[in-house]
């Protein structure tokens, strides 16, 4: 299984970058389920429109780890417009491709984003 | 780096003993068995020499031993062989063919292609432990039935089942009695007449003999329909070239298996429960499958918030070698079948881990992955949402 996985994926998944919790974050996004093994928190701080600090944590395979990790360093400094275009496929695509069989059980991490996104809009019209 | 293997219920090595046995069949006695001539009658004897080694592990005779390409032809063979002769009663309103949900899949996926081919199959349900209710198999047998297949002791949790008890009732009600003691072979002791077993499947590579070689023991008198038709050979039941080196491996694996089964025993028995005791500190950490009535090598964890195949490729990286029972590392992205009649739910599952020990296996491994163990957990579980303590 782990062969199927490339370099860069394996190698944020052994390191992944901006993991943990943002206590006043602007913006909260989970997405999954315990029971398909896979579930994804996204913290964001936004300021001028631009995400400025991003973090995540995930419960889930390689793939679920390497995909939060690699979209946290792909957004941020992002303006939540730009931050909203990123797809689940741009996300797989900059780890150099995930196996099919997980793309779409463990590749959560945009949805996740998307979510925290929508959590920081509608807290903005209160 | 250090590299631990602790996964010897998946595979084990070829012990050198097995090895320097097979070498002089794949060059020097190369002659096909069936062949009248010198070469031929040099291959016959080293052959009917491991049916009897194999049988002496069972207490079996040597002609109520099929050799066979391994535990999945073995199983396979056994049920439909039984099952194809039998299959006037397929219409019939009992059950034809009892087993337990937590069998191997060699068993499990066989009984579910006969169940669509008209038989009636009982999938027998297991306790929080893995293990059967006899009383419940006793309630599932009516006139209808031919066939009892249950595990000898389960590859995941280890879980060693009441065959003992399974046999004293196939008996009573004259069933036969088919096991999987893939996993028990080499670890209990097996004596098919005592316990009432009428076909048993083994395998060579997990009592440290070659891959592709296993056997079914096949009590005189039983009959089967051949899967595979051919040239006639063991006795019209399995056609086909008798693969000598892989035979002389398992019949040497099956002799040392028997030699050295006290030593080996009390040698895993001893790691395997330092191992539980170091893993069971970790906090919200759980054994899976039955505390005592378990294989002596097997140990099968689970462990709160946490991934399994996350857990496992981060002890790969740290040269440890586990299984998972997670359906992430499945073909099928299911969780593990024996883990989810257990009765755990799905995100349990995920977060379980195998850990198995062999003949091999030193102290030194157990202490190294008890060390290693903790940190990776808590690695995890920093990282995940569902932790929150």
């Amino acid at each position: 299984m782990e062969d199927m996985y490339t370099e860069k994926a394996k190698e944020h998944f052994f390191h992944p970058r901006n993991v943990g919790e943002i206590k006043d974050a602007d913006g909260f996004g989970k997405v999954g389920n315990p029971v398909c093994g896979d579930v994804m928190a996204i913290y964001i701080k936004v300021k001028d429109n631009k995400i400025i600090d991003i973090k995540f944590k995930t419960y889930g395979c390689l793939a679920a780890i390497a995909t939060s990790s690699i979209l946290t360093e792909m957004v941020k400094g992002k303006t939540l417009e730009e931050a909203l275009k990123i797809t689940r496929d741009d996300v797989a695509n900059e780890l150099g491709g995930l196996p099919a069989i997980k793309m779409h059980c463990s590749n959560l991490a945009a949805d996740a984003l998307h979510e925290a996104i929508k959590d920081y809009r509608n807290k903005q019209k209160k | 780096m250090k590299k631990v293997y602790m996964d010897y219920a998946a595979t084990t090595p070829v012990d050198d003993e097995i090895l320097e046995e097979m070498m002089p069949f794949f060059r020097k006695y190369y002659g096909n068995a069936s062949s009248i001539h010198s070469f031929g009658r040099e291959a016959f004897e080293a052959v009917e020499n491991a049916r009897v080694q194999v049988a002496d592990l069972l207490s079996s005779d040597a002609e109520e031993i099929i050799f066979t390409s391994g535990g999945t032809e073995s199983d396979n063979l056994a049920l439909k062989g039984i099952a194809y002769l039998n299959k006037e009663k397929r219409d019939t309103k009992g059950y034809n063919i009892i087993t337990s949900e937590i069998e191997h899949p060699a068993v499990l996926e066989t009984c579910i292609h006969l169940k669509k081919q008209g038989f009636k199959v009982k999938f027998l349900p297991v306790d929080k432990y893995g293990l059967i209710k006899t009383s419940d198999l006793e309630d599932a047998i009516s006139k209808d039935t031919f066939l009892v297949t249950i595990m000898f002791a389960n590859n995941e949790i280890g879980t060693i089942e009441p065959i003992e008890e399974i046999g004293k009732i196939t008996k009573k009600y004259n069933v036969l009695l088919h096991t999987d003691a893939v996993q028990a072979i080499g670890k209990i002791s097996v004596d098919v007449n005592k316990l009432n077993i009428d076909l048993l499947t083994i395998s060579s590579h997990k009592i440290y003999g070659p891959k592709g070689v296993g056997a079914l023991f096949v009590r005189k008198g039983v009959k089967l329909e051949p899967l595979a038709h051919g040239g006639g050979h063991e006795k019209g039941l399995r056609s086909s070239t008798l693969n000598t080196p892989g035979i002389v491996g398992l019949g040497k694996a099956c002799e040392l298996g028997k030699k050295r089964m006290n030593k080996d025993t009390v040698h895993m028995k001893n790691l395997r429960d330092n191992l539980i005791k170091n893993v069971l500190k970790i906090e919200e950490s759980y054994l899976n499958g039955h505390p005592e009535k378990r294989l002596v090598n097997n140990t099968h964890f689970r462990f709160t918030a946490i991934e399994g195949e996350s857990l496992n490729l981060m002890l790969d990286d740290k040269g440890i070698a586990a299984a998972t029972g997670s359906a992430c590392s499945s073909k099928k992205l299911q969780a593990s079948h024996v883990l989810l009649a257990l009765g755990l739910d799905p995100a349990e599952a995920h977060g379980s881990i195998r850990l198995t020990l062999g003949r091999s296996s030193s102290k030194e491994d157990v202490e190294y992955v008890s060390n290693v163990l903790p940190d990776i957990v808590q690695n995890l579980r920093n990282m995940s949402p569902l932790w929150n303590r």
